[in-house]
Formats: C-alpha cells, sequence, structure tokens
C-alpha cells in the first residue's frame, strides 16, 4: 500500500465523530473510488490522507510506516492533489509556468533549465499548449483549469494521485476529456488514483475499485462493476438509482 | 396570447461580444422547455434576459413578451409586476440566491406579503404551509438562517421562495447542479409534482441531458449563444443533427453507459 487508513476514527474538536473506525488504502497503481454524499465524511478522509489532519483513533500509513516530519518531504512528492474547483485551486496572481513548477520548488526537487523542462513536459502530457507558460489561470476554461491543476499535480511524479471530485465542477464533454486524461495518466505512468465523487459514472469511468461511504463509516467495498451491478448494501440501491439516466436509445 | 414568446433574442456584452444571437421561442401556459448547452452557451443570460434581470452593461435586442409585455427595453415599472406573479426564477447556487442575514422563514414571508397580502398569523400559516409544500416539515427551518441548513433544503427553500407568487412561468437555471445526485433525484421529482400539480410552464435550463430529459420532452440546444438544435429528446438523443449536439450526446451517452445496463 502507498497509503492507507487503518481503523481511523475522527472527531471534531467540539463533538461530532465524522469518521468511525474507516479502513481504506490504495496500492501502487491501483484506482480506488471513494462515494458518497455531502456531510459523508469524503473530505475529511481526504484530509486526513495528505496528512492536514491528524485522526482521532487509528492510523495513517505512508509505505507501512506512520508519517514523520523526516518522510513528510517524500511523502509530498509521492502524493498529490487535484482539487475540485478549477476557478479557487489556481493562483490567480501567479502564471501557469510558476503555477505548474510550485511542487518542484517547494519540494526542492528540481530549479532553473531542469524545471523548466518538467513543466514543459507535464504541460503537454495534459494537452496544454508549451505557449500557454507565460499566461495567467483566467485565459483559460474550467476544462483547461483543471487540466493545468492536474499538470501541477504530476509535475514531480507522484505515485498516487488524490483527486477530490475533480470533474464535478466539468460540463460533460469536458467531463470526458478529464476522465480519459486521467486514465491515460495512470496507463502511461503507472500513476494510482485515488478519487472522491459523489458521481458514480465518474467513479466507473476511471476507478476498478469502489468504496462507499455513509455517514462517516464505510458501508460496502468492491470491485467497481459489482457494487454497479448487485449492490449489497439498501443505500449504495438508492446511490445507484440516483444517477439520472438517459432514455433508452 | 402566448405566455412566453422570444423572437430574434440578442444580448450583447460590454465591447460587443454577442452572447446571445438570434434566438426565437414560444413557450404556452402549462407547457415545459428544456434549454440545454454547456458553460458561456448563452443559457443564463437567456434566462435572465426574459425577467428583464441582464446585469450591467449587457444590452438585450429583438423581442421578448412575457404575458404580452415586451420585456426587451421595457421600464422597470412594467417589468416589477411581472416578477413573481407571472415569472419566478430558481438559481443553481441557493447559498447565493437566499439572503445570508435572513431567517428562511422571513425570507418567505415577503412575498407571500406582497403577493398574498397575507399578514399575522395567516401569514404564519402560508409560511408554514408553503415550506411543507416542499417537503421541509421540521419547524426549525422557518427559524434558521441559510448556512444552518443542508444544500439540498436551503434549495426546496428557494423553490418554495419561488413558488409563493403562484407564478406561471418557472425558470429553472441548474438547480441541481450544486446538488449531491440522490439530493438531485429528489429535487427533479419535487419540481416535476409541484410544476404538474399548479399546472405551470417551465423553462428548464441544463447543460445535463439525463436530468433535462427528466424534466421536459422539448428542448432547444445551445452553443456559442445560437441555438443549433430544437427537438423533442427522444429526436435529438436519436438522431442529432448539429455536430455539437451529436457530441453533447455521445458523451452523455458514454458516461450513461459507463453506470452498465438498466
Amino acid at each position: 500500500m502507498i497509503l492507507e487508513l487503518r481503523n481511523v476514527s475522527y472527531r471534531y474538536r467540539k463533538g461530532a465523530l465524522a469518521l468511525e473506525d474507516v479502513s481504506i488504502g490504495v496500492g501502487e497503481g491501483q484506482s480506488v473510488g471513494l462515494v458518497g454524499e455531502s456531510g459523508s465524511g469524503k473530505s475529511t478522509i481526504v484530509r486526513l490522507m495528505l496528512a492536514l489532519a491528524k485522526p482521532t483513533a487509528g492510523e495513517v500509513l505512508f509505505d507501512g510506516e506512520p508519517i514523520t516530519p523526516a518522510t513528510m518531504r517524500r511523502f509530498r512528492a509521492s502524493v498529490q492533489t487535484v482539487f475540485q474547483d478549477p476557478y479557487s485551486s489556481l493562483d490567480p496572481r501567479q502564471n501557469i509556468e510558476s503555477i505548474v513548477a510550485e511542487p518542484l520548488r517547494s519540494l526542492g526537487i528540481a530549479k532553473g533549465s531542469e524545471a523548466r523542462a518538467m513543466v514543459a513536459a507535464s504541460l503537454a502530457s495534459v494537452g496544454i499548449a508549451a505557449d500557454s507558460l507565460a499566461r495567467y489561470p483566467h485565459a483559460f476554461s474550467g476544462g483547461q483549469r483543471q487540466r493545468i491543476a492536474i499538470a501541477r499535480a504530476t509535475v514531480c511524479h507522484p505515485r498516487l494521485l488524490l483527486a477530490d471530485e475533480p470533474v464535478s465542477a466539468l460540463d460533460v464533454t469536458t467531463r470526458i476529456q478529464v476522465i480519459d486524461l486521467l486514465a491515460e495518466l495512470r496507463e502511461s505512468a503507472g500513476l494510482a488514483i485515488l478519487m472522491v465523487s459523489h458521481d458514480l459514472s465518474a467513479v466507473a469511468a476511471l476507478c476498478d475499485e469502489t468504496v462507499v461511504l455513509n455517514s462517516g463509516r464505510v458501508v460496502e467495498s468492491g470491485t467497481t462493476s459489482t457494487i454497479l451491478a448487485a449492490p449489497r448494501e439498501e443505500y449504495t440501491r438508492q446511490l445507484v438509482a440516483a444517477v439520472p439516466r438517459l432514455p433508452a436509445p | 396570447m402566448t405566455l412566453l414568446s422570444v423572437s430574434s433574442l440578442g444580448v450583447t456584452a460590454p465591447g460587443g461580444r454577442a452572447l446571445v444571437s438570434d434566438l426565437s421561442f414560444d413557450l404556452a401556459a402549462g407547457k415545459r422547455l428544456g434549454l440545454i448547452g454547456e458553460s458561456g452557451s448563452g443559457k443564463s443570460v437567456t434566462s435572465l434576459a426574459v425577467t428583464g434581470l441582464l446585469g450591467a452593461g449587457l444590452v438585450a435586442t429583438g423581442s421578448v413578451l412575457l404575458d404580452g409585455v415586451q420585456v426587451v427595453g421595457g421600464a422597470e415599472r412594467r417589468l416589477v409586476p411581472l416578477r413573481g406573479r407571472v415569472a419566478s426564477v430558481v438559481f443553481q447556487e441557493p447559498l447565493t440566491a437566499l439572503d445570508p442575514l435572513m431567517r428562511i422563514g422571513k425570507q418567505l414571508a415577503e412575498p407571500l406579503a406582497r403577493h398574498r397580502a397575507l399578514r399575522g398569523a395567516a401569514l404564519r400559516v402560508a409560511v408554514s404551509e408553503a415550506l411543507a409544500e416542499v417537503s421541509l416539515d421540521d419547524a426549525r427551518i422557518a427559524r434558521a438562517y441559510p448556512h444552518e441548513i443542508s444544500g439540498g433544503q436551503r434549495q426546496r427553500a428557494a423553490i418554495a421562495i419561488a413558488l409563493s407568487s403562484r407564478p406561471q412561468l418557472l425558470i429553472a437555471d441548474e438547480p441541481t447542479t450544486a446538488l449531491d445526485v440522490t439530493v438531485q433525484a429528489q429535487i427533479v421529482s419535487l419540481l416535476d409534482n409541484l410544476v404538474e400539480a399548479r399546472g405551470m410552464a417551465l423553462l428548464f435550463i441544463s447543460h445535463d441531458l439525463a436530468v433535462v430529459s427528466a424534466m421536459t420532452n422539448d428542448l432547444i440546444v445551445m452553443s456559442a449563444g445560437v441555438a443549433v438544435e430544437r427537438g423533442t429528446v427522444a429526436e435529438v438523443l436519436s438522431a442529432p443533427k448539429d455536430p455539437y449536439t451529436a457530441q453533447l450526446v455521445r458523451s452523455a451517452r458514454d458516461l450513461d453507459a459507463m453506470l452498465g445496463e438498466r
């Protein structure tokens, strides 16, 4: 396992239990979808997995070990994130080159011409033209911004990408393109992906495994095809049934 | 007289860029129409033009007749009586549509008092009835501020407010886009039932073909401010004529196929 939550519970400082005895992990090259409604604890899991919060009980393990200040830099270089809203996740006052180079700078991975080459390669891999380097986020559409966010997350060649609702803010056609891009990165770079989403079709398109979360507990997990075709839990059935479907052709 | 008659509607941004060009459609009382397109296709601008709510600097040309009143270039005092009584809007994001500093009950009481001349005990009863109609039965909702209730509850409250003036036309502009799928399914069915029960006309705006097809049978596909295709849901899905529509249908079918057989 690259990253694993083992029997994790999380309680807010005043009161409510946000997660209860959750175990979930992502291994090398795996793709896991984390599905649930607002308030189910998805974002709390992402925060714990990014070591932005500490669990009340249980362990967060990176390569089988707790994350310590000594392993933090290696952890950050191995696990990167794409957020839901590409309009708020890119600094409006930095140009694209500076935005995409940020992990290289902050993790001390590369600078100068080496960094420039990595940024160019990363942007090329997400289909953003090389002449975009000096432009600013406002000049790009939502789908292009999400590609730039993906370029930033993958520029340091991480092993795991945490994608928190990466396509929910996008139009249907753009959604397909970004899902295809993530699938391609998975194939070509062997990138493991944990995708958080309330949209089962996006999870179905990208993830081999699915974990269903309800009120801070894992209610069902298994291969995505099994969960879609034969959900065991009533909650999962409701979730599948709620997805709007087109009239049959 | 048609309830809403739009002909050769154009909307231009400051600087002259066309946001909507030469758009025409009619919507009769009690009928439903879907406007579908992606971000920037001009569908929300169209809904604002229909109610005379275009932002500063946006200029409308052509004609929008709402209950026989010309909205394009119409004087504000002629438009005010249309809003609420003839047409109401439910917006995409209930958190910004609702006043954050006012309790839900008060926000609902205002239009009820104005449009139905209710006061005192009768007004309080009307508020709880209006909330019950959108399945907000909990008495605490009326006393809550918008941030204290869930996104789905906020959208139900916004729908109750839009319906409080008994409009003949409901304009729903991406009313479920900000919501989870399960909540979306509830709101879609709530809107469907209310529109049916009251015999309202509905202009339903969305980027999601699957959601639109659950609400309306007739739709217009917009791209870059132009109506590129119109027809029934079945026609558009089975034989899209325009290349943009074909791409939209293909994407929607691809996503749908991911979910497997029904």
